[in-house]
């Protein structure tokens, strides 16, 4: 990715400005016109590089303070099955596939985020009657210890 | 609840829900949010630049594909004693690639995620967090498949 890219990104993912013709300031941050930024924004959300143009939440601020990490211990044969009905649900936020480890047998994982706790534990419970799996764990968060946005190249320290 | 939810609007909330499905690389992508929602652009703008500055948003504009740019991440969990989450977490949180880190209820009770530009970075991160807490009791759980990354919460529904 060329340094213009890089900073391209870093624009738009972390100034990207709240006015009427955004696009136009970050040209004149880099020295392009609108036009070449919106074709280049087209460009990586055909590559993938851009998932959307969007906005993130703090959830505690918009009332989802129920946090759950629900583990799921599944067949092997049946992970990619299973993995695609969780991520379809809605209320699934995250879906992913992780690394077992000889005493951690949990191998996927999805995150559900509601108002209540009472809420989550019932999607839990509708995730693993629509699976067919019983083998599943829910961490609810008690403590946010730490939330930033990604940085992406900054310099690797040392 | 913070008590900042109770002063989202309804068309706070409108407006919320639409920009979480998302707006288009436009000349005028906030006019295109205000038509959807029949208001002004200038409403539009004025009311995210307040949502903004009072952290109801997080962040607006592109979210990136770290993947797709070469980063990797990781989950880890951590055994920590009670008494020493404050210290650890002061340890954990210094290292600017660590982008979540929770409290869960479990004997694994410090949860975060690495997000760096490669493996041998997140392991020497590890490293540094086990030689400067003495804490060596700790799962890295790589990702190995993305099923579904897309946060959106449901403002409109029943409340």
């Amino acid at each position: 990715m060329t340094e213009l890219e890089q900073r391209l990104i870093m624009e738009l993912g972390d100034n990207f400005p709240i006015d009427s013709r955004p696009f136009a300031v970050i040209g004149q941050r880099l020295g392009m016109t609108e036009e070449e930024v919106i074709a280049r924004v087209k460009e990586f959300i055909d590559r993938g590089v851009i998932r959307r143009l969007s906005v993130a939440l703090r959830q505690q601020h918009v009332g989802f303070t129920a946090n759950a990490m629900v583990m799921w211990q599944v067949p092997a044969e049946r992970l990619a099955e299973i993995g695609r009905t969780l991520a379809s649900f809605p209320e699934v936020t995250h879906c992913y596939e992780r690394e077992t480890l000889p005493d951690w047998p949990y191998n996927l994982y999805t995150m559900v985020h509601r108002p209540r706790r009472e809420e989550c534990l019932a999607i839990a419970e509708r995730l693993s009657r629509a699976v067919g799996v019983g083998e599943y764990k829910v961490l609810f968060s008690k403590q946010e210890l730490k939330r930033s946005n990604p940085q992406y190249f900054s310099e690797e320290r040392e | 609840m913070t008590g900042l939810e109770k002063e989202l609007t309804e068309a706070d909330r409108q407006l919320l829900s639409a920009m979480q499905q998302g707006f288009a690389p436009v000349l005028r992508p906030f006019q295109e949010i205000a038509e959807r929602l029949g208001v002004t652009e200038e409403k539009v703008i004025a009311d995210l630049r307040r949502l903004k500055e009072k952290g109801i948003i997080r962040r607006l504009g592109a979210i990136i594909d770290s993947r797709k740019i070469g980063y990797t991440g990781t989950l880890c969990a951590m055994q920590v004693p009670a008494e020493r989450i404050p210290e650890v977490a002061g340890v954990i949180n210094a290292f600017p690639e660590i982008t979540h880190n929770y409290v869960r209820e479990h004997e694994y009770n410090i949860w975060f995620t690495i997000l760096a530009p490669s493996t041998a970075r997140i392991d020497k991160i590890l490293k540094r967090i086990q030689e400067q807490t003495g804490i060596t009791n700790m799962l890295n759980l790589s990702a190995t498949r993305i099923f579904k990354i897309r946060v959106n919460f449901d403002l409109e529904g029943e409340r």
